[in-house]
């Protein structure tokens, strides 16, 4: 919320230089996002009038004038402006003067005639944003005279971020109050006189929803003049809140909107139809606004009615069908109290936001309705005449909130500040903020005031007493206790250690977004997912990733085309499973690289990574539990990974990850120019761990023993290491296959492979009888199970 | 025949001559072999007269010595210099680089994320998580953030068919926690919140850390000293703070906080307060016996703060060049 300084400082002149103010404020908890000095700089330019205006002879967008700023002599000025006309008023900066934005004027020739100054724009002296060319100043706008003292500036708009739950500062009068509580200086009376009826003229009005609209006051006001114009002053405050003058109804219902905080509505009364009566919509009515768009009501909108049908949305938006216009000579005033409770999210569902939806939304006072109509009829019959009938104020009694008596306790106080207030200062604090405050055994009996209906609460009383006195006046105590120790378990290995380790074999972790493209979603997991968002960022970011590849493959994508050859990332995680009723998060650990295994070195010739560079990488992570013999690799098939370099990861018998070379064809989806491969893993079960348990070292020496044996191709590593190592379990400690040969003098379909086998015993040295015997049984399983041949 | 002094003079000179370890051998076979000159001066005392045979024996003994020292000596010269040779051949470029591979890093948000954990580890905070796919009753209601309550409308917040929504802040962890484990409580819970907002200064994705702690006594004068300890540890410096009123539904009073940042300047890091006494009831605490205090920090603000990082957005472009900077 924009308010004039000015403005405020006419409810509440606290002796505060205007940073000071805007620094109270924020620490009063209406956040200050900014402060605008206006009509700063400008004190030499003059209200002067354009007394002729012609045609430019060269030039056909500008205006030649002669205008008079109350000197003897007329001043020649080239104009631009379009709206520059004879008889205007308008400000006038003479050579000399320098303009806000760094404009110095001085004499010139304007496509040869002379100019002595320029006529000037809002935006030109820093009075605002909007402009339709220089300002046209009333008429009455003497001339001479400097245009800050016409405008009343100098003046600061101080721009407020208020909190939701304060909607009685929505307001100047509400601003006023607050600071008025924390200075002390006096707060303009908020009582507005009783305009007196001069006709009898009544709008009737039928509560027949007394629940949405408890309150609606009114009051009708005949035979003003249309042609009246508002008065500079107000157009001014109104500018400065960030609103625009319309016409005198219009201006005054927002004036006395940002004054009191209460939005009114103007109808032309000539225009409604029987008695009003605001009921909740039934769902498919339809209203045009003042917007003159036309809505199709929602059930749970309260709307205003007359014998013709809706001719509004309850605080919200006025129906075009009963706007006042430039003829309207009758107008009814409308200063309802709508209920946050039917007002909240309505607006939205619109699509609509207004100053009133705003307001009624975070709540109004309920008593503040008859004063609103008060100063508004005042206005308008200061401004533009006519005659005014008596205020009606229709009310529900029972449906008004209630105020309830709240007890503060000292000792509730004391112990949730950690500070203890002297009782003199709590109840001057709580009075001031016009609070009832009666002493109690325990402390305060307190009622809060009608616009103060957020305070409900015993906290709420404390916070009040802790804003007042100043958040900066509680100590800081480190609190001493002692905590209860958690365990440290060693059942998991921590994620961080898992990324540590890939970090120590090159891989840079990167965080991509939880919702990705449902198209890449499916390529890379072979399904649809429920989880797709209602109201997405994009449909590229609609649904939730049932796996990490498309973000790690993107990101890589991205890099390749910033000229990065070798790129390794991993990502730790969730993916998203499961159904919008029941939906899982599985904790992830997964990982991409592509390029050469080593970045471009001198001394070793440049390869590019396979299956089992990354295969190594995993092997590396899944060894952090400690036993890694549980843990196997079968080829499988898999949508994202290519066909036959693709692995699952067995832990027994459960899958805990997949391993593998990424299809080429998403690989040239994504333009990755080189092979890509990819790992993902479920981190929970990839992880879990236990406490390693020591098993005694063998002093004595191993022996070792290599064997080549020819096989069937099909024959995987995996089950030729598991059937040696079966053959003599209490001798063999170690079985590795160091060659694998195919091609010349091997038949097709077979392979050679050599395989060393380390021998060791824990009790005692091994004999050479010893291995013999243990190379015969492994060759002896070699060739039962797979029909190997010895190789020589 | 030459005299014994000539002999030594002379092997002297050869050894001096010789410029290998081979020609030095061959030197010293000349000379100290079976069939050298020095050896058949030693076969030849026995043709001497008795009496003579011990002084000539001393002489040519010493001679001998003296000639294999003088090969020690030079075989040493010799051995020395063939190191020397073969330690210059051996010479490399230390300045190229090392070889395999070097070491990947941390994103920059986890690297914050780390630390911030540490430090409250350090206090003795308990780390937890919950689910990013939240209900309703844990991101809004049981936070006394009931149906319509103005508060949802600033929450942006991505929702589900059904009802289920993206968790707009860590606070739903506060009431999972405070169920599961009950009070006291003494916690912070790290992770992924989504609001619905992409612009220059918002993500539709980020993190917080939520911080918790109920017990019988805790006071706002608790929490504030938390928030000054932990954002002076956090940047390594004295750092002013200023609480200033705001308003969360789950806290009262609630309290956002600036760190003074040079110049005057004061830039808001977070949003805490006093657990909202509905709050406590919702999730089955006794509000009168336990309070406590809770707070929010953005992770993304610290790290931008920490590592002046100027931009929100480079944290999710996942620029390796921008990324290697973190490590």
């Amino acid at each position: 919320m924009k308010i004039a300084e000015s403005w405020l400082r006419e409810w509440v002149d606290p002796d505060l230089k205007t940073d000071e103010l805007g620094h109270q404020l924020t620490m009063l908890g209406h956040e200050v996002d900014g402060i605008e000095l206006e009509g700063v700089g400008i004190a030499d330019v003059v209200i002067a009038e354009v007394v002729e205006c012609g045609k430019h002879p060269d030039a056909d967008k500008l205006s030649v004038c002669k205008v008079s700023d109350g000197g003897a002599e007329l001043i020649d000025i080239v104009c631009g402006a379009p709206n520059v006309r004879q008889g205007m008023k308008t400000p006038l900066a003479k050579p000399g003067v320098k303009l806000p934005n760094g404009m110095k004027l001085r004499k010139a020739k304007i496509r040869g005639v002379v100019s002595n100054g320029m006529l000037c724009s809002a935006i030109e002296l820093g009075l605002g944003d909007e402009s339709d060319g220089i300002m046209d100043l009333p008429a009455a706008a003497e001339v001479g005279t400097p245009l800050v003292d016409f405008l009343n500036l100098p003046d600061a708009v101080i721009d407020l971020d208020l909190t939701p739950n304060r909607g009685d500062c929505f307001s100047v009068l509400g601003i006023a109050r607050d600071v008025s509580a924390l200075t002390g200086a006096a707060l303009q009376s908020a009582a507005v006189p009783a305009v007196e009826a001069t006709i009898k003229d009544t709008q009737a009005v039928e509560l027949i929803e007394p629940a949405g609209c408890p309150r609606f006051a009114g009051r009708v006001i005949r035979g003003i003049d249309p042609t009246a114009k508002s008065p500079v002053w107000m157009v001014e405050r109104l500018r400065r809140a960030g609103l625009r003058g319309i016409s005198p109804v219009v201006d005054i219902t927002n004036y006395v909107m940002l004054e009191l905080g209460q939005p009114l509505h103007a109808y032309d009364a000539a225009l409604l139809q029987g008695p009003i009566r605001p009921r909740l919509a039934r769902t498919g009515e339809k209203v045009t606004l003042l917007d003159e768009k036309e809505i199709e009501l929602r059930g749970d909108t309260l709307i205003i009615t007359d014998d013709n049908g809706p001719i509004g949305i309850a605080g919200i938006m006025g129906g075009l069908s009963t706007a006042v216009s430039d003829r309207t000579t009758d107008v009814f005033f409308e200063a309802a109290f709508w209920p946050p409770d039917f007002m909240a999210g309505r607006a939205r569902n619109y699509g609509m936001h207004t100053d009133a939806s705003l307001r009624f939304e975070r709540g109004v006072d309920p008593e503040g309705q008859g004063r609103a109509i008060e100063r508004a009829t005042q206005l308008l019959l200061d401004i533009s005449g006519g005659d005014a009938g008596p205020l009606s104020v229709e009310s529900s009694p029972e449906h008004l909130p209630k105020r309830e008596a709240i007890v503060l306790r000292k000792s509730r106080l004391a112990h949730l500040l950690g500070l203890e207030i002297d009782d003199a200062e709590v109840t001057r604090i709580l009075e001031s903020l016009q609070l009832d405050v009666r002493i109690a055994n325990e402390g305060w009996t307190v009622i809060a005031p009608s616009h103060r209906f957020d305070i409900e609460y015993e906290v709420d009383l404390i916070e009040e007493v802790a804003r007042i006195h100043g958040y900066d006046s509680i100590p800081e105590t480190t609190l001493s206790a002692q905590s209860a120790l958690e365990t440290v378990t060693e059942s998991r290995i921590e994620i961080e250690r898992a990324a540590a380790t890939l970090i120590g074999r090159d891989y840079q972790e990167v965080v991509t977004y939880s919702f990705i493209d449902p198209e890449a979603n499916k390529k890379f997991t072979g399904t649809d997912s429920e989880l797709v968002l209602s109201n997405p960022i994009s449909s590229e970011l609609s649904v939730m990733r049932a796996s990490l590849w498309p973000g790690l493959v993107a990101a890589a994508s991205a890099n390749l085309a910033r000229q990065q050859d070798r790129v390794r990332l991993f990502e730790a995680s969730r993916s998203y499973h499961g159904s919008l009723a029941a939906p899982e998060e599985v904790a992830r650990l997964a990982g991409l690289a592509t390029g050469p295994v080593a970045a471009e070195q001198w001394g070793k010739k440049s390869e590019s990574i396979d299956f089992f560079d990354i295969k190594c990488d995993v092997e590396a992570l899944l060894s952090l539990v400690g036993d890694i013999s549980n843990f196997r690799f079968v080829a499988t098939e898999h949508p994202a990974l290519q066909p036959g370099q693709a692995a699952e990861i067995l832990r027994g018998d459960e899958v805990i990850g997949v391993v593998g070379k990424l299809h080429p064809r998403l690989a040239k989806e994504y333009d990755l120019k080189k092979a890509a491969y990819v790992f993902e893993l479920d981190a929970a079960k990839a992880l879990a761990s236990a406490a390693p348990s020591a098993k005694p070292v063998s002093r004595f020496p191993a022996i070792r023993r290599d064997i080549a044996v020819i096989i069937d191709d099909k024959v995987s590593s995996a089950e030729l290491v598991d059937a040696v190592a079966e053959a003599s379990p209490e001798l063999i400690r170690d079985v590795r296959i160091f060659d694998i040969y195919k091609g010349e003098r091997i038949e097709a379909g077979r392979k050679s492979v050599a395989i060393g086998l380390i021998l060791q015993e824990t009790s005692r040295t091994l004999t050479d009888d010893d291995a013999d015997t243990a190379m015969a049984a492994a060759i002896a399983k070699l060739e039962d199970k797979f029909a190997a041949e010895l190789r020589d | 025949m030459t005299s014994l002094s000539d002999l030594i003079s002379k092997a002297a000179s050869d050894i001096d001559a010789a410029d290998d370890l081979a020609a030095l051998d061959a030197v010293r076979v000349a000379f100290l072999g079976k069939k050298g000159e020095i050896t058949a001066r030693l076969k030849t005392l026995g043709q001497l007269p008795p009496e003579e045979r011990s002084a000539a024996g001393q002489e040519i003994n010493k001679a001998k010595q003296d000639v294999q020292a003088a090969l020690n000596a030079r075989r040493d010269a010799l051995e020395a210099e063939a190191m020397e040779a073969k330690l210059a051949a051996d010479a490399i470029d230390v300045t190229l680089p090392g070889r395999g591979i070097s070491i990947g890093g941390y994103h920059p948000v986890t690297r914050a994320m780390l630390r911030i954990e540490k430090i409250f580890r350090n206090a003795g905070f308990g780390v937890r998580a919950g689910p990013e796919i939240e209900d309703d009753f844990h991101n809004f209601t049981a936070l006394n953030i009931p149906d319509n309550h103005p508060a949802r409308a600033m929450h942006d917040t991505f929702y589900f068919p059904g009802g289920n929504l993206l968790r707009t802040h860590t606070s739903p962890v506060q009431i999972r926690s405070i169920v599961k484990e009950g009070v006291p409580i003494k916690i912070i819970a790290p992770g992924r919140v989504y609001r619905c907002d992409s612009d220059q200064t918002h993500t539709p994705m980020f993190h917080q850390v939520e911080g918790l702690v109920i017990d019988e006594h805790i006071s706002f004068a608790h929490l504030k000293a938390v928030l000054h300890q932990f954002v002076e540890a956090f940047f390594e410096r004295k750092a002013e703070l200023r609480f200033r009123p705001s308003y969360f539904p789950f806290t009262e009073p609630s309290a956002e906080v600036d760190v003074s940042w040079g110049e005057g300047k004061w830039l808001e890091i977070l949003g805490c307060g006093m657990v909202h006494p509905n709050v406590l009831d919702a999730a089955g605490v006794d509000s009168e016996k336990y309070t406590g205090y809770a707070f929010g920090i953005g992770i993304e603000r610290l790290a931008m703060l920490r590592y002046g990082v100027t931009d929100l957005r480079t944290f999710f472009e996942n620029d390796l060049r921008f990324l290697q900077q973190f490590r």
